[in-house]
């Protein structure tokens, strides 16, 4: 564990030093946006949609007391989703998504000697390969989070109309209320968190690969669960510090 | 010219270079040969600096490499062309990409320069019409191509060739051998290949290093490798069938 993580810092350190080329490293930075963030919203939507719904409905299902008002529907919807639902969850469904894929491309490069080649070519490989998937995630999540919040909370609206649970009306009232924008900025800070931690936990998992095949594997699945368990822990010392 | 001074390397307790000593020169295609797990892509893997030597010394052309920071070693590695024993062509970039890549990165040049040293390069290794393949489209023959390609795009001083012929057929395997004698004279790069095909030592060795257990065993010319008296060398050199008929009567 202790060798681990003195190899992940060690790695850090050859990531974050000057790009080669500003021109280079511009390009793969917009090709990460495309691989890491583009084509993450459409599995964001679909999930933050019927996610938004079951919430919505659950809460609606809840509320059995007259003395509660039926807009505590739109209230317990936007603050899960908002809270915990896209931030914490959705940044889950992407280490599964983003963090096997870095794993298995760099793995599959290193076990090619591709990163060989780099490295004889006079490239520092760390830095060409992991720094623009860090800094494409950290900038590009919020922008995913921010959809998915939006996309939850729509699902939640789709229920008032397919259903006669509640009105739309008292679900975009229950929207409303009691806003803090305070909220949204926490759960951003969360996710820029949570980017990192997948995209280095991910770089460092493919980097260190050796063997074959089955390596690529082992090294993709490892760089899910690693993640996954490091998401959860910052996501209870996050939670602490920025709320308590 | 490159040199090897007493390099030793060890991967935990097992040693697997013994202060190998051996020079390479400029203009030749050196060969280093050996078995399976002798050492030799080991001790090539060190000259390169992928693998950092536990003592002695590589030194090109009056340079020790060895001693160097990363910093300094990038412009000797930007004087280094290495062509991988399967090609490691960057598999997210077409044939073109793949050889304009060191130039993208180490020089200025605009792509219209850059697209022409490719076409040079690659029009140098026999090859038409692949500029916009991806690397998955090409044959093994046509990927060691296009490494030697890329190997060659930055006009390199030193060229190492890990296992060039491997998985390729006689026909291919000489083509290549070809091309590599071709570009080592023609440039006069100081060329390093390490194989254990019997046809290249023959065709192309000019100078040739023999690692047996991690040791220098033996070095010589082609001439002279036919003729050695030394057991170990020969037993590897008339391994097959075909090498047992050139056996000096």
């Amino acid at each position: 564990m202790i060798y681990h993580l003195g190899k992940y810092i060690l790695l850090m350190l050859q990531v974050f030093r000057k790009p080669e080329k500003g021109k280079v490293f511009r390009k793969q930075l917009f090709i990460e946006f495309q691989n890491l963030g583009v084509d993450s919203i459409g599995i964001v939507a679909i999930i933050s949609v019927f996610m938004g719904a079951v919430v919505a409905i659950q809460t609606a299902y809840n509320i059995d007391s007259p003395l509660i008002p039926l807009t505590m529907v739109g209230f317990t919807t936007r603050q899960s989703i908002i809270l915990e639902f896209s931030p914490t969850i959705i940044s889950l469904i992407l280490a599964g998504k983003v963090g096997s894929r870095i794993a298995s491309e760099i793995g599959t490069m290193r076990v090619t000697e591709q990163i060989d080649a780099l490295e004889i070519m006079g490239i520092n490989p760390a830095n060409y390969l992991i720094l623009p998937k860090i800094t494409a995630a950290m900038l590009i999540n919020p922008i995913i989070i921010i959809l998915s919040m939006g996309f939850g909370l729509f699902g939640g609206w789709l229920v008032s109309i397919v259903t006669n649970l509640f009105t739309s009306q008292t679900y975009i009232e229950g929207l409303q209320s009691w806003f803090d924008g305070y909220s949204v900025f926490y759960a951003l800070i969360k996710t820029v968190f949570f980017a990192f931690i997948i995209t280095s936990v991910s770089g460092y998992q493919g980097y260190d690969t050796k063997g074959g095949a089955l390596e690529v594997g082992r090294a993709s699945t490892k760089a899910v669960v690693w993640s996954s368990i490091l998401i959860i822990l910052f996501n209870l010392i996050l939670t602490q510090l920025l709320l308590s | 010219m490159i040199e090897a001074k007493n390099i030793s390397k060890f991967f935990g307790d097992n040693r697997v270079l013994k202060d190998v000593s051996v020079e390479f020169d400029r203009g030749k295609t050196n060969l280093i040969i050996g078995q399976s797990g002798s050492g030799k892509t080991v001790l090539m893997k060190c000259l390169v600096g992928l693998f950092e030597v536990d003592k002695g010394q590589v030194i090109f052309d009056d340079r020790n490499f060895s001693e160097m920071s990363f910093n300094k070693r990038k412009i000797i590695r930007k004087e280094i062309g290495m062509l991988f024993q399967g090609g490691a062509l960057f598999d997210s970039l077409t044939v073109e990409e793949n050889v304009i890549f060191p130039l993208s990165i180490f020089t200025k040049q605009t792509i219209d320069e850059k697209r022409e040293r490719a076409n040079f390069c690659l029009k140098r290794v026999n090859l038409k019409n692949v500029n916009n393949l991806y690397p998955s489209e090409l044959s093994g023959g046509m990927k060691k191509r296009v490494a030697i390609a890329r190997a060659i795009a930055m006009n390199p001083k030193y060229l190492f060739c890990d296992e060039p012929n491997s998985g390729l057929d006689p026909i291919t395997s000489g083509v290549i051998d070809d091309l590599i004698k071709e570009i080592t004279e023609e440039y006069q790069i100081t060329t390093i290949i390490n194989t254990h095909d019997m046809n290249s030592v023959i065709k192309i060795g000019d100078k040739i290093a023999f690692i047996h257990d991690g040791e220098l065993w033996w070095k010589g010319t082609k001439h002279e490798v036919l003729k050695t008296s030394n057991k170990e060398l020969n037993d590897f050199i008339f391994a097959t069938e075909l090498t047992k008929k050139l056996i000096p009567k």
